[in-house]
């Protein structure tokens, strides 16, 4: 069963939302505690182990914020 | 193993463009494609004027920025000289539908062998959110600000269909940003566009729905799905003219 | 080497060509259409580039592109022409690539008439685009300083990474006199264009030709390199030419073909034992000046011809500081002066007096 990891250029996230809305999975947020130095609101993921991988989250993202990295788990 | 990453295609600027701008994706797909496509080294962008005016610095090619809507023209004075290289403009639709119509419409019939990128938003964003070209009747804009009308102000304007009838286009496709699924399929249109200019078959064009959060006052998502319901019924996707298949 | 018969147009094609011309883009005009014509044969012969654009304005932002790309490239038109240009002739400047722009004037304003005129020098000189920038603007009066000036045009646009205009009428474009085309110039060192944008596997780095600048601090430091630039060009590149001027008590200036027939009222007026000398400016900016200060003490006004109501006519009396008396004479709508006018002018020199 294939399973994600998600990586953040916080920096270059503009807190648009649109990874949370496409995720299918629905394991990402806003993160009102955390804001990067423009100003913006980060993302957090609530369940990493429920990511499937499909990658959406980075493909919709404008900025090229998150890095997906697919891995097999027993 | 590596499913996503940012392409080298891009630079490592931070983009100007507001959260969930629909340039952001495009700009990655070009990126992309030129990547995949090894030609990365041997293209010319041009970058026109609007939102994407700074799309030199987010780009990872040898840049001309122009005036506004003759990025064709200058498109076509760098294509003859150096015709083994790869040479594209990324314009809006004011830019090229508006100002610019002449000359897209004469590079494509001259058959220049050059990729257009049309981001079309229906508004002009840089500038405040104008009424543009391909504005929607009953759209509301700083111009229109009771909405379009056809009494006033015309139709749309139908920039894939025009250019579907004129000969020097190889090809032309109509595609949209609002879900993975058609982002996939405005990247591969991409590819084919750029593969016909390696292959010397002439004039690409590419126009991609695209949204204007900030200036159709709405947020990311909303306007993702306002293009689907609204543009797509007067700007149908699909490929408008193949001359591999006439 | 041997002497040809030849129209002005068709010689200013000739010596683009053997100054290395790599693309035209024109577009029909009169009375400059020999030029795009003779291009669209000649160049095709060479192996170049030519292309008939849209209009004058797709002919000058090909210009721009072909110029980012590296290449020696021209357009050619006339004063309405001319004037769509200013847009592209600006972000040329301000990107500081190189061209060379052929204007043949006419007469105005709006659509005019096609006969010869000088009534563009403030659009050559003083340019309709926006923004602080400078053409180099060069005037021939004959097709042999055509064919020269034109081949000197395309290395001062190289030297300088700027637009050079040269600036002909009418009647310097259909004329035919004998010309030697193999005249050499003057030789210049010239670097490679390393800032051509041909591809980023083709040159070190990433090359960009912009000239927007949104941070008020980088566009100011930008326009003061401009004008640096643009002091350079005024120390090294003034032409002109200065006849009869020993005892002169009276000095025409003019330039381009109204040079020509100066010359032959000077002529006349010397048979009447009337001594008059000639400043015939060439580089039309940068302008020269400095030949003010060398027209003697005694001399008792300074007479400006043109084809136009007066536009060299400003740089004159900012040239003079108020020194000498300054007339005018001029011609408008096409009309061209004849010798006699020239010494009427000159006899009846207080009537015409201006400043």
């Amino acid at each position: 069963m294939k399973k994600g990891k998600l990586t953040f250029d916080d920096e270059s996230c503009k807190g648009c939302e649109l990874c949370i809305s496409f995720c299918p999975v629905h394991i990402l947020s806003l993160d009102k505690d955390r804001i990067n130095s423009s100003g913006y609101n980060l993302i957090s993921v609530s369940d990493i182990d429920k990511c499937i991988a499909c990658a959406f989250c980075a493909v919709i993202c404008p900025d090229s914020v998150i890095k997906v990295e697919v891995f097999e788990h027993e | 193993m590596i499913k996503y990453e940012r392409t080298h295609g891009l630079t490592d600027v931070h983009t100007h463009y507001c959260p969930g701008c629909t340039h952001g994706m495009l700009h990655k797909l070009v990126g992309e494609v030129l990547e995949e496509l090894g030609i990365l080294g041997k293209t010319i962008g041009l970058a026109s004027v609007g939102c994407s005016v700074f799309s030199y610095e987010y780009i990872n090619t040898d840049f001309q920025q122009v005036p506004h809507g003759r990025a064709c023209a200058t498109a076509t004075g760098i294509k003859r000289i150096l015709p083994d290289r790869i040479v594209f403009t990324y314009q809006g639709d004011g830019d090229l539908a508006s100002i610019g119509i002449a000359e897209t419409i004469h590079a494509a019939n001259r058959g220049e062998n050059i990729t257009v990128i049309m981001a079309n938003n229906a508004t002009y964003g840089m500038t405040g959110g104008q009424m543009a070209p391909t504005t929607l009747i009953g759209q509301k804009t700083t111009t229109s600000q009771d909405g379009r009308t056809f009494a006033q102000h015309g139709n749309p304007m139908k920039v894939s269909e025009i250019f579907s009838q004129i000969d020097g286009a190889a090809y032309v496709e109509r595609t949209s940003m609002h879900d993975i699924a058609n982002i996939k399929k405005t990247k591969k249109a991409i590819t084919k566009a750029f593969t016909y200019q390696m292959e010397n078959r002439g004039f690409t064009l590419i126009e991609v729905i695209s949204t204007c959060p900030v200036n159709w006052g709405m947020k990311p998502r909303e306007a993702l799905d306002w293009s689907k319901e609204h543009m797509l019924p007067i700007f149908p996707l699909g490929v408008y003219k193949d001359v591999m298949k006439p | 080497m041997s002497k040809v018969l030849m129209k002005g147009n068709e010689a200013i094609v000739r010596a683009a060509i053997a100054a290395g011309l790599d693309a035209f883009f024109g577009y029909p005009i009169t009375p400059q259409n020999e030029i795009p014509e003779y291009m669209s044969k000649l160049m095709k012969e060479n192996g170049r580039i030519f292309v008939q654009a849209e209009s004058e304005v797709a002919a000058i932002n090909m210009v721009y592109g072909a110029a980012g790309a590296g290449a020696r490239v021209m357009t050619s038109s006339s004063s309405v022409g001319i004037a769509l240009k200013q847009e592209g002739i600006s972000y040329i400047a301000g990107s500081e690539l190189p061209c060379v722009i052929v204007s043949v004037m006419r007469a105005g304003p709006g659509l005019g008439g096609i006969q010869p005129s000088q009534a563009d020098y403030f659009q050559a000189t003083r340019g309709g685009g926006n923004g602080d920038y400078r053409v180099v603007v060069l005037a021939p009066e004959s097709i042999q300083e055509t064919v020269d000036l034109m081949k000197q045009a395309f290395d001062i646009a190289d030297l300088y990474r700027n637009p050079v205009m040269v600036l002909a009428d009418g009647l310097i474009g259909q004329m035919m006199e004998s010309v030697d085309l193999d005249k050499p110039i003057k030789k210049r060192h010239i670097e490679p264009k390393t800032y051509a944008t041909t591809g980023t596997d083709y040159h070190e780095g990433r090359n960009i030709i912009n000239s927007l600048g949104l941070d008020p601090v980088y566009l100011e430091q930008h326009n003061f390199a401009l004008e640096r630039k643009y002091k350079e060009i005024i120390k090294h590149e003034v032409q002109y030419e200065m006849i009869n001027m020993e005892h002169a008590e009276y000095v025409i200036v003019a330039y381009g073909t109204v040079a020509r027939i100066a010359r032959s009222a000077i002529q006349a007026l010397t048979d009447m034992n009337i001594h008059v000398g000639l400043i015939r400016p060439i580089s039309l900016w940068p302008y020269p000046k400095k030949a003010f200060d060398l027209i003697p003490k005694t001399c008792k006004g300074i007479l400006v011809v043109e084809m136009s109501l007066g536009q060299m006519l400003d740089d004159v009396l900012i040239s003079n500081k108020g020194r000498h008396k300054v007339a005018f004479y001029g011609r408008a709508g096409g009309m061209v002066p004849e010798p006699e006018e020239i010494v009427e002018a000159i006899l009846h020199f207080d009537e015409k007096v201006v400043d």
